[in-house]
């Protein structure tokens, strides 16, 4: 039985209300911005009738999606057993929430009528991927709020892992339901697959994990607690597994439209043709997002080596947040600007914008509300960690080698 | 909340992970299988429920249009000025302005072969604008008219992202000269009403009353369920299609000569 001691941060020094007041400031700013577009309308926006879903909606699905792949590390610990991860379950779940709040904070407030929202939830309509996901994000707020109660009071310990294996099975649904949000619209070339429910899901692997590294390694730099090569190894061998799942993905979703005669058109619109999409796809997404990191993290590193394995995975892990957004992008507005296909084959003209590229320029209200979902979700874990304690007081290799079995062969020894 | 340590338990509330490795895999697919279950129950529950409804379906009224692309002459916008007039809509084509209806050319680039027609709502049976709408806003009339409940619109887009016709729009503006009958909601989703308040009067839609004023009778309007109506009895005597087939939607909007 191992013991992993949790504590609160102080929270007193100057850049710590710096940061608490600089992620409340663009927050404030981005709901100025919404309310700004709701008072105009969205043609304030960089978003009109063939772009119809922008900035916010880039950020929301990344945030959202990342969500459900944070909640992994607290899964790996309470449904699989890996008990290596347990004292990071907590953290874990904080920013699960936090990352889904966050999203929505950009949904909800880019819609055009956000004060109607309630009647999603009075009048669903159940042919609708949409409706199921407000009570998929719902229910996984909940269940993860239950999941976080059940690992912070003592008593409810033993129930952990039957919430774990709820949440576990609630997000995978629930990231299956984002990427069918696209796969569902056969009316656009770009989207119209079912690889775009597992491809999310794979996504959502890579991106929360990138996301929870990032917070886990900054948290314990800033309050000056220690993270030891044991666990930083696994964490850097699990993004490399995720990392290259996506690009599997990835490459399987474009050979599979590449083979249909159909979607040629699309795949040389985002691969070779398109300007910036193709760009984003090759540098950001495959190169920065994808062959980099994936380098990064399987070049093989002296064992026990934790300064650089930070290094490492901190850099690998920041790059895959920006080669994920750069992904989100070209999914989102990649797949709009292309023309729909409404006469296959011909060359259409009209006074509504048939036939043709489209160009979208994010504007400063969207990008605005777009940026203050990021800094919510900074709001709530900077305000969390100092009112509960979620983060351990240590995660150097004798603490956690309490809450797993020996270490294999090639990985560092404990207290190396 | 004091300082007070928290003791975490060990391996015990996630069950044993190590010498029971098959017991490790079973879990791993009852876990499969549960997910698998939750994932396909409700699509599976709403397409029976749908099976139920459609065959149900088929009432004595469906109004739709016939378009003749022979009969519609290029440069004529006639049955597009229509509804901009009688629907309070703007007359300026910019990339954030609603356009209910518009003039399409298409070109075949192997022949050089070449229409120009109105497109609009399709007014379609199985809208894919009414199948994702999350509220419900976007419905179809028992008389197959697809409009948008402007009180239930929460302004997501998405029956835009889903419309393969290009037929819906976005309010993004304030809105001024509004028709009593054609009300309009900053940040909500709208479309072709075939002049549900004209039809329902008995009169022909904008569109179709200044095209047969422009003399071209290239548009005709009825009762596509009636054998008697005029639009019936053409449907039956010549080759007409419906855009973008293949996707299955059954739009009320037949073209003939594209």
């Amino acid at each position: 039985m191992g013991k992993v001691t949790y504590r609160e941060i102080a929270g007193q020094g100057a850049a710590y209300w710096t940061a608490v007041l600089a992620c409340a400031l663009v927050a404030a700013a981005g709901l100025g911005a919404a309310l700004y577009m709701r008072a105009e309308g969205h043609h304030v926006s960089g978003m009109n009738e063939q772009i119809v879903w922008g900035m916010p909606h880039v950020f929301a699905v990344f945030l959202i999606v990342a969500a459900s792949g944070a909640l992994n590390v607290a899964s790996i610990a309470s449904v699989f057993g890996r008990s290596l991860y347990k004292p990071l379950a907590r953290l874990s779940g904080l920013l699960a929430v936090a990352l889904l709040i966050g999203g929505l904070w950009n949904l909800v407030l880019d819609l055009g009528r956000p004060g109607h929202i309630l009647a999603a939830v009075l009048y669903p309509n159940f042919r609708s991927i949409f409706a199921w996901n407000i009570y998929l994000y719902t229910g996984f707020l909940v269940i993860v709020g239950f999941y976080l109660w059940f690992m912070m009071e003592r008593r409810l310990n033993p129930h952990t892992h039957a919430v774990g294996v709820l949440a576990f099975l609630w997000r995978l649904v629930l990231t299956t339901g984002t990427g069918s949000i696209f796969g569902f619209l056969a009316a656009r070339s770009a989207y119209d697959s079912a690889v775009m429910a597992p491809l999310f899901i794979l996504m959502s692997f890579a991106f929360g994990l990138a996301i929870f590294v990032l917070v886990l390694m900054a948290g314990f730099h800033v309050v000056g607690r220690p993270i030891g090569a044991r666990l930083l190894a696994r964490l850097k061998t699990l993004l490399a597994v995720f990392v290259a799942g996506v690009m599997y993905f990835v490459a399987v979703f474009h050979l599979t439209n590449l083979y249909m005669a159909g979607h040629r058109g699309v795949e040389s619109f985002l691969l070779v043709t398109g300007g910036i999409y193709p760009a984003l796809f090759w540098g950001g997404q495959v190169l920065i997002g994808g062959v980099v990191p994936l380098v990064l993290l399987l070049r093989r590193r002296p064992p026990g080596d934790a300064p650089g394995l930070t290094r490492v995975l901190a850099w690998a892990a920041a790059l895959v947040v920006f080669g994920g957004l750069c992904q989100v992008y070209v999914i989102i507005i990649g797949g709009q600007a292309y023309p729909l296909q409404l006469f296959p084959g011909m060359i259409v003209h009209s006074s509504f914008y048939d036939g043709v590229v489209h160009s979208y320029i994010p504007r400063w209200p969207e990008t605005t509300l777009a940026v203050s979902g990021v800094a919510v979700v900074g709001l709530i874990v900077l305000l969390a960690v100092r009112l509960l304690p979620f983060l351990p007081e240590s995660l150097a290799d004798e603490v956690v080698s309490a809450h797993a079995p020996p270490p294999k062969a090639g990985e560092p020894a404990v207290g190396a | 909340m004091t300082d007070e340590d928290r003791e975490i338990q060990g391996a015990g509330a996630a069950g044993g992970e190590a010498g029971a490795p098959d017991a490790v895999r079973r879990r791993l697919l009852a876990m499969a299988g549960a997910a698998a279950a939750l994932v396909l129950a409700p699509g599976v529950t709403v397409l029976a429920r749908d099976l139920a409804v459609k065959g149900a379906r088929g009432g004595r009224v469906r109004y739709g249009l016939l378009i003749d692309a022979r009969a519609c002459r290029t440069g004529c916008d006639a049955c597009v000025r229509a509804c901009q007039d009688y629907n309070g809509l703007s007359r300026d084509p910019g990339p954030d302005n609603a356009q209910w209806i518009r003039k399409v050319t298409i070109t075949d680039p192997g022949t050089g072969f070449t229409r120009s027609f109105p497109v609009m709502c399709q007014h379609c049976a199985d809208g894919a604008c009414v199948d994702v709408c999350p509220t419900g806003a976007s419905f179809r009339r028992p008389d197959g008219i697809v409009l948008v409940d402007k009180h239930r619109c929460i302004g997501c887009r998405y029956c835009l992202m889903a419309c393969p016709y290009k037929a819906r729009s976005f309010v993004g503006r304030n809105v001024t000269d509004q028709r009593p009958w054609a009300p309009r909601g900053k940040g909500t989703a709208e479309g072709c009403t075939l002049c549900v308040e004209r039809v329902t009067a008995g009169d022909l839609p904008a569109c179709v009353a200044a095209c047969q004023r422009a003399g071209h009778k290239a548009m005709t309007f009825g009762n596509l369920h009636d054998p008697k109506s005029a639009i019936a009895v053409r449907l039956s005597e010549v080759a007409t299609t419906t855009l973008r087939a293949d996707l299955g939607m059954r739009p009320g909007v037949h073209y003939r000569g594209i």
